[in-house]
């Protein structure tokens, strides 16, 4: 393989990999800066993962796969916020049950399916998901040498994911909508105060969050091309989605470096080889390097960006809501 | 009826399970008039406010604004209607800015943010008459512009209406002034206040009119032309009180704790406390007086042992604690109690009963691996029967004990333990008569036992009649000493603001330093020896 290629599919791969931590990123910050911890993100991707996929491929579309995604997520969501908003149940067990929750859906929907005369869908069987999820180049940008096939090619998917964040961003930040949201994260019971609905508020959008992490569980499922198997899709990527929020500083923006930073060891674990292949001399090192290390690096990494973000957090620069995880009861006394 | 009410409540009651906080109370508001709201803490002034800001539902009774009845469900109801809340508490968001914790709560604010909202509000609370800095974030605001920012908040939304709950517990005597002219411009262009304080001065200085809670229960209302505060006071209490603090004469013993060229820095690394000396004998009670925020609470955290100090020397019946852990200062016997501004974090852990709170100080005494509940619940008793706490029961959670009762069980504990030294701020912040009474009569309980006091207070009045001493404090440096009885308000004042310098008032005798220093024998015995001569 040409040198240059290898820089490239590379980067391609730090992108096509990772974009499921960027789902389950900013789906979790539009839940926690409403002010509740929702732990369940693994879970809720699972369920995204199995729905979308089931009824993308028998509706034989990628638009249906993203809805059904979304929707059941957001049903996740609907769960969790009757249980904390409405009932005032404990946000981190009521989080750690739905992980449990839609992991064990996930197993049942898909052993019974596989189980099933007509057995698990392939995805190659079904041409509009497997076009849908093909990589459509960005005129002019994607001509870039080197960067250009690696960066501005991808699937539609890619370009949804990284358009919800920015778009969460600016939603976040610069509407009214968005600050009422972070005042309610912030001090329910002031904006309470003022007239804000918070139940409503929190409602939509611990819904709304839990949809797009169903998305991301969506494209780890078309990513991993719907072999399903004993092990689940998400893998952990949505614990480690818990994490990047912190990374990130509850920004969607920052999220979307976050799982780049986190995508290139996560990517260097696996593509480590050929890149010490191609460049025997400068990274002939990476080759020597134990797996086991590249897996345990982006948890090194989130531990050391936890360190050094709580020493420099001066009051204000952080983006931690400050009523994350308290439940709302307004005649509290 | 000629009168016209901007509110009226009849016959509300509301209760919180078995507790009645009100029971068919009257009350009524009317335009431009400014109505205090008097009586103890826990008789329900708050929660029958709450309902006028739709925090709480009531169980029974009507609502009339403007002469109509009314349902306030929410906030949003109550804003609508045109009354809004200072709470107490104040309901800001501490990351946003001054403009921003106004713009959340506007309707039809559009849906992108833009800067223009800046200048809108602080062009809007200019018209009010107020000048604030719209992009200052709230956590950086002092505690008057807060409660600004809260006032020129309820105005923006329209009130006609403003509740003030205890708008001057934590404002100095200056802020004090300032906020009563707010109000008084207020009541000029329409408004009609009602004000929640336990503060008589303040209410005879602002208040056309007087509402009295007892208990839940609706007193009266009197207009304050005609009343006076001996009566406001009974009718409040239910019986005669003296309003007269006692300050019981005692022969005081040789210094307990020294303090010499103490040198403290605060949080931000400035200097809060400048070289200061001072000394506390048994069986007196020193005051410290000083403008918020003059070190008091650097000084208080520094004989604790809670806040390393930079430079000077702290010492106790002769022995040297600086650098001791705050547990070796306790059992030295030297107590600490600090009651902050929010009076909610304050050595009390608000989640646990009083029983647990008990055992919080001496869960180390136990034998073996499991604490003593029982002694923890006799102790828990004691200081309830002595201090006539009032509380359900040992096992209720301190935070849902009202405020005075909270502060007694604080003391209570601390005076538990024995100390010969107590160090006490704002001991009586935000209580009622009869509360702050209660406290004083502790303390000069302790003082007849022979207990030194190192008392940091807020109201001069007060101090003026239970100290003996006071030390006045300006920008962290002792502007003198002075004997209680033998100072005035004035005198005070003018040291608090660093107009008046007494610490060099005695060549021989140096603010601060005792004759019969236990610090340097030798010195000691030359200042005996010069003041003899002289």
């Amino acid at each position: 393989m040409n040198k240059m290629d290898v820089i490239t599919s590379f980067l391609h791969a730090i992108v096509v990999y990772n974009i499921p931590l960027l789902y389950g990123t900013v789906g979790e910050i539009t839940v926690e800066k409403s002010g509740s911890l929702n732990l369940g993100v693994e879970g809720i991707m699972a369920v995204g993962a199995i729905f979308g996929y089931l009824c993308g491929c028998y509706a034989n579309s990628l638009g249906v796969g993203i809805l059904v995604a979304f929707l059941t997520g957001a049903l996740c969501g609907l769960l969790f916020a009757v249980l904390t908003v409405s009932l005032q149940a404990n946000q981190n067990i009521t989080g750690l049950t739905l992980t449990t929750f839609g992991l064990g859906l996930y197993f049942f929907v898909g052993n019974g399916v596989k189980a099933s005369p007509k057995g698990f869908p392939t995805m190659s069987n079904f041409e509009n998901i497997q076009s849908g999820f093909s990589d459509r180049p960005i005129p002019l940008l994607s001509k870039i040498p080197v960067i250009g096939e690696g960066l501005f090619s991808h699937n539609l998917l890619v370009y949804l994911g990284i358009a919800i964040a920015i778009l969460m961003w600016w939603y976040l930040r610069h509407t009214s909508v968005g600050l009422r949201l972070r005042a309610v994260g912030e001090n329910p019971a002031a904006a309470d105060s003022v007239g804000i609905n918070v139940k409503l508020m929190k409602y939509l959008h611990i819904c709304a969050g839990c949809g797009i992490m169903g998305i991301g569980g969506y494209y780890m499922a078309l990513n991993m091309s719907g072999s399903f198997n004993s092990s689940c899709w998400i893998n952990g990527y949505g614990w480690i989605a818990v994490a990047l929020v912190i990374f990130a500083n509850w920004s969607p923006a920052l999220a979307i470096l976050g799982t780049f930073v986190f995508g290139f060891f996560n990517t260097l674990r696996v593509s480590g080889g050929s890149l010490a292949l191609a460049f025997p001399n400068v990274l002939g090192w990476l080759a020597k390097i134990p797996t086991q290390m590249y897996q345990a690096l982006p948890f090194i990494i989130t531990a050391i960006v936890l360190v050094v973000t709580s020493i420099r957090n001066k009051r204000g620069s952080s983006g931690l809501p400050a009523a994350l995880g308290l439940n709302y009861y307004r005649e509290d006394r | 009826m000629a009168e016209n009410y901007a509110i009226e409540l009849q016959g509300i009651t509301k209760s919180f399970g078995k507790t009645v906080a009100n029971n068919n109370v009257n009350l009524a508001v009317r335009e431009g008039e400014i109505l205090a709201l008097l009586g103890e803490n826990g008789s329900g002034k708050t929660t029958l406010m709450n309902m006028l800001a739709g925090i709480y539902k009531p169980d029974s009774g009507r609502i009339l604004v403007g002469g109509k009845e009314v349902q306030i469900h929410s906030p949003e109801d109550s804003k609508r209607l045109g009354i809004g809340m200072v709470h107490q508490h104040f309901k800001l968001v501490d990351v946003f800015s001054a403009a921003d914790n106004i713009w959340m709560g506007k309707d039809k604010a559009g849906l992108p943010l833009r800067r223009r909202r800046y200048d809108e509000i602080e062009e809007i609370a200019a018209r009010f008459g107020f000048s604030i800095d719209p992009r200052k974030r709230v956590y950086n605001m002092s505690v008057s512009e807060k409660q600004t920012l809260e006032i020129i908040k309820v105005l923006y939304y329209g009130a006609k209406t403003i509740i003030l709950d205890e708008p001057t517990a934590v404002l100095t005597v200056q802020e004090i002034e300032k906020l009563f002219d707010v109000l008084r411009r207020m009541k000029a262009e329409g408004h009609s206040i009602i004000i929640i304080t336990h503060k008589l001065n303040e209410v005879m200085d602002i208040s056309d009119r007087v509402a009295i809670l007892r208990k839940g229960e609706y007193i009266t209302t009197v207009n304050t032309p005609e009343t006076t505060e001996q009566a406001l006071t009974e009718w409040m209490v239910g019986r005669k009180v003296d309003l007269n603090i006692d300050r019981p004469h005692m022969e005081t013993t040789r210094p307990l704790l020294e303090v010499r060229d103490l040198t403290i820095r605060n949080d931000e690394g400035a200097v809060a406390i400048d070289k200061v000396n001072f000394y506390i004998r048994g069986g007196e009670i020193l005051g410290v007086a000083g403008i918020a925020g003059c070190g008091q609470k650097e000084l208080c955290e520094a004989i604790a042992g809670l806040r390393p100090i930079e430079s000077g020397q702290m010492v106790h019946k002769g022995d040297n604690i600086v650098g001791l852990s705050p547990k070796a200062i306790l059992a030295k016997g030297i107590s600490m109690s600090f009651i902050p501004e929010d009076r909610l974090g304050m050595g009390l852990a608000p989640s646990l009963s009083i029983t647990d709170n008990m055992l919080l100080k001496k869960y180390r005494e136990a034998k073996g691996p499991f604490v003593d509940r029982r002694a923890g619940r006799a102790d828990a008793e004691e200081v309830i029967e002595s201090l006539g706490v009032v509380t359900p029961s040992t096992e209720t959670p301190v935070r849902r004990l009202s405020g005075g009762n909270v502060q007694k069980v604080l003391l209570g504990r601390e005076i538990k333990a024995g100390p010969n030294v107590i160090v006490t701020a704002y001991p009586v912040r935000g209580l009622d008569i009869h509360s702050s009474y209660a406290i004083y009569d502790i303390l000069n309980k302790q003082k007849l036992d022979g207990v030194g006091i190192l008392f940091v207070g807020e109201d001069l009045d007060v101090m003026l009649a239970l100290c003996d001493k006071i030390m006045v404090l300006c920008h962290g440096k002792v502007m003198g000493v002075v004997h209680a009885h033998k100072t005035s308000k004035e005198e005070l004042g003018l040291m608090m603001t660093g107009a008046l310098d007494l610490s060099e008032k005695y060549a021989d005798k140096p603010a601060g330093i005792a004759k019969d220093s236990l610090l340097e024998p030798e010195s000691a015995e030359e200042v005996r020896r010069e003041s003899s001569t002289n």
